[in-house]
């Protein structure tokens, strides 16, 4: 399927659904990722647990939420109980995935969705954490969906909304974040991205359909990690674009 | 226990475990008696200029937007706010309502940001102290605990918690860091519930979001619920009765309370109803005009709700709902 026959969102919706794992739970932020786990849920991990912030966890996904907080949120659930039920469940160790987004990224993964510029006096006054910080906290593994470019990938980010790896190697477990748990993913228009084991910075893991390596590189505003191999993702299948346009948001409402 | 750090942001509320066990002491009652009122009846009694107030659920979801408007419409002011929510937040901060808010989320989610909050926080200075969601939830538990304070595993190392009223402290068992959370009590908690009784009792259905921790935080509580029922529906599910009635100080009967919002299984979104509030807040004036034509300029929800399309609109919306 040639490229102009999707947009640069189903990409997004296609390569994050991908990245979903069967048999697993995920913390499922407004926009892309409700698309990426409804249609993996369809596609690709049929027994992919969706866990809504404020008590919704098991939804089959049938009707598209506008937010976290919204009764298709627990359409055809398991559980709907409330925001400290499910935090608590996500401190103890029980949910895998966290998908996050932001305006702006560092090369650890550490997300801005508060301000741009100073925190009191802002330029631009975002929404500010919601459950982002608790996602990035708690959750084993975090999934950043991004637009790419260098104004959202910079050396430093105006404030620290969500933590990634921090200042680095070592930097969660001094801050007192548990073990073992931080970035693992950032799906981007142009890429998909990973992290090197030891350094914990941001490397490219693989580009999308008519992208180089060289064109992420130029679009990310720190120095990224760029193994001697890098991959290529699939352009959205016909199945998937058929099953994201006529089941999942046939009103247009995201895609 | 030794602090290691410090949040810069203003503790708006200090957490007084025991203000509200006084306050519950002196005001609170095991009595059964009814305290059903009009939302006017309940905002002029229970809320006052500088009170610290919050809603429960999520904005657009099971909110009690009908006192939000009556609290507008009654023109209260240098209220402080839990800013978790989306219209009954918008709504105060827009009517110049609100001096300071522990913020935690305020926008529209799939419509972005709120030209609102943003003018609010750009231009005129609006005091905001950041916190996470599970935090705000968490200090309204301290609170219902009746502790002054919470250690969480969140917000660790990031300016959410540098620009917050929290501390980092070593735990005293096992010497890992810490985030303390104050307990946060509440002069005025309001919840939208499905069906509550005279007394206060109250059923919902679907999420609970935060209703039960947030009730137990309040020294004023209002409650106001689509449908009244008759006490004996407790008597026959005390196991489903949420929030139990010694906890209230007002039962307002609020059906579609929630609009332009939506009740689960009952009524769905209004979404050009929401989408107009959004049209209206990209301008100062197209923000009044609003104000004025839903809240200020209408005497009380019955004429808001015939203002919305009375009758027909309701069929409208139950019919969108979405159910079981």
């Amino acid at each position: 399927m040639a490229e102009d026959k999707y947009n640069g969102t189903e990409l997004l919706i296609c390569l994050a659904a991908r990245v979903m794992e069967d048999r697993s739970s995920a913390f499922i932020g407004t926009g892309v990722p409700m698309l990426a786990a409804a249609l993996a849920k369809r596609l690709y991990a049929p027994n992919l647990v969706p866990v809504f912030e404020f008590g919704g966890v098991g939804s089959s996904l049938k009707y598209l939420p506008r937010g976290v907080g919204e009764s298709k949120t627990f359409y055809q659930a398991q559980v709907a109980s409330g925001i400290c039920d499910i935090m608590e469940t996500a401190a103890r160790g029980f949910i895998t995935y966290g998908f996050l987004g932001g305006a702006q990224i560092d090369m650890y993964g550490n997300l801005n969705s508060t301000v741009i510029g100073p925190q009191p006096s802002p330029k631009v006054r975002m929404p500010g954490s919601g459950g982002a910080n608790d996602v990035g906290s708690f959750c084993w593994h975090t999934i950043a969906i991004m637009q790419h470019d260098a104004r959202r990938f910079v050396p430093k980010i105006d404030f620290v909304t969500t933590p990634g790896y921090l200042t680095g190697p070592g930097a969660r477990e001094a801050a007192g974040l548990f073990p073992g748990s931080g970035p693992y993913r950032v799906v981007t228009n142009l890429a998909v991205l990973g992290y090197e084991e030891e350094s914990k910075r941001m490397m490219l893991l693989s580009t999308n359909p008519g992208v180089t390596a060289d064109q992420v590189v130029e679009a990310t505003g720190f120095e990224l990690v760029v193994p001697d191999v890098v991959g290529a993702n699939d352009p959205p299948t016909d199945e998937e674009l058929q099953v994201l346009r006529e089941e999942i948001d046939p009103e247009h409402l995201y895609i | 226990m030794e602090i290691l750090e410090r949040g810069v942001g203003e503790l708006i509320q200090a957490p007084d475990i025991g203000s509200l066990r006084a306050w519950n002491r002196e005001h609170k009652s095991m009595v059964l008696e009814s305290k059903l009122v009009s939302e006017r009846e309940a905002v002029e009694r229970l809320v006052a200029d500088g009170d610290y107030v919050s809603f429960e659920l999520y904005g657009t979801c099971r909110a009690p937007l009908s006192v939000a408007r009556e609290i507008v419409r009654q023109g209260r002011r240098n209220l402080r706010l839990a800013g978790q929510g989306l219209q009954d937040v918008d709504f105060l901060v827009a009517a110049g309502c609100v001096e300071a808010m522990d913020i935690t989320y305020v926008g529209y989610e799939v419509h972005g940001l709120s030209r609102v909050l943003r003018r609010a926080a750009e231009k005129q200075g609006l005091k905001l102290v950041e916190w996470s969601n599970a935090a705000l939830a968490w200090r309204f538990k301290a609170a219902a605990m009746g502790v002054p304070f919470l250690p969480i595993k969140s917000m660790l190392g990031t300016d959410t918690f540098r620009y917050s009223a929290g501390m980092v402290a070593d735990c005293p068992f096992t010497g890992e860091k810490l985030m303390l959370l104050p307990a946060l009590v509440l002069d005025v908690g309001v919840v939208h519930v499905h069906q509550a009784d005279v007394y206060g009792n109250c059923f919902l259905e679907g999420i609970s979001g935060f209703a039960i921790e947030m009730a137990r935080a309040s020294k004023k509580l209002i409650i106001s619920a689509e449908e009244i029922v008759d006490n004996a529906e407790f008597r026959h599910w005390p196991e489903r009765n949420v929030i139990p009635w010694y906890h209230v100080d007002a039962v307002v009967h609020a059906p579609f309370g929630s609009h332009p919002g939506e009740m689960p299984n009952l009524y769905g979104r209004d979404e050009p109803g929401i989408l107009e509030w959004l049209k209206a807040i990209e301008t100062e004036e197209g923000t009044e005009a609003y104000l004025d034509k839903y809240m200020r300029d209408v005497p009380d929800h019955a004429a808001y709700l015939e203002l919305i399309g009375g009758e027909a609109k309701q069929r409208e919306l139950r019919d969108i709902a979405v159910g079981r």
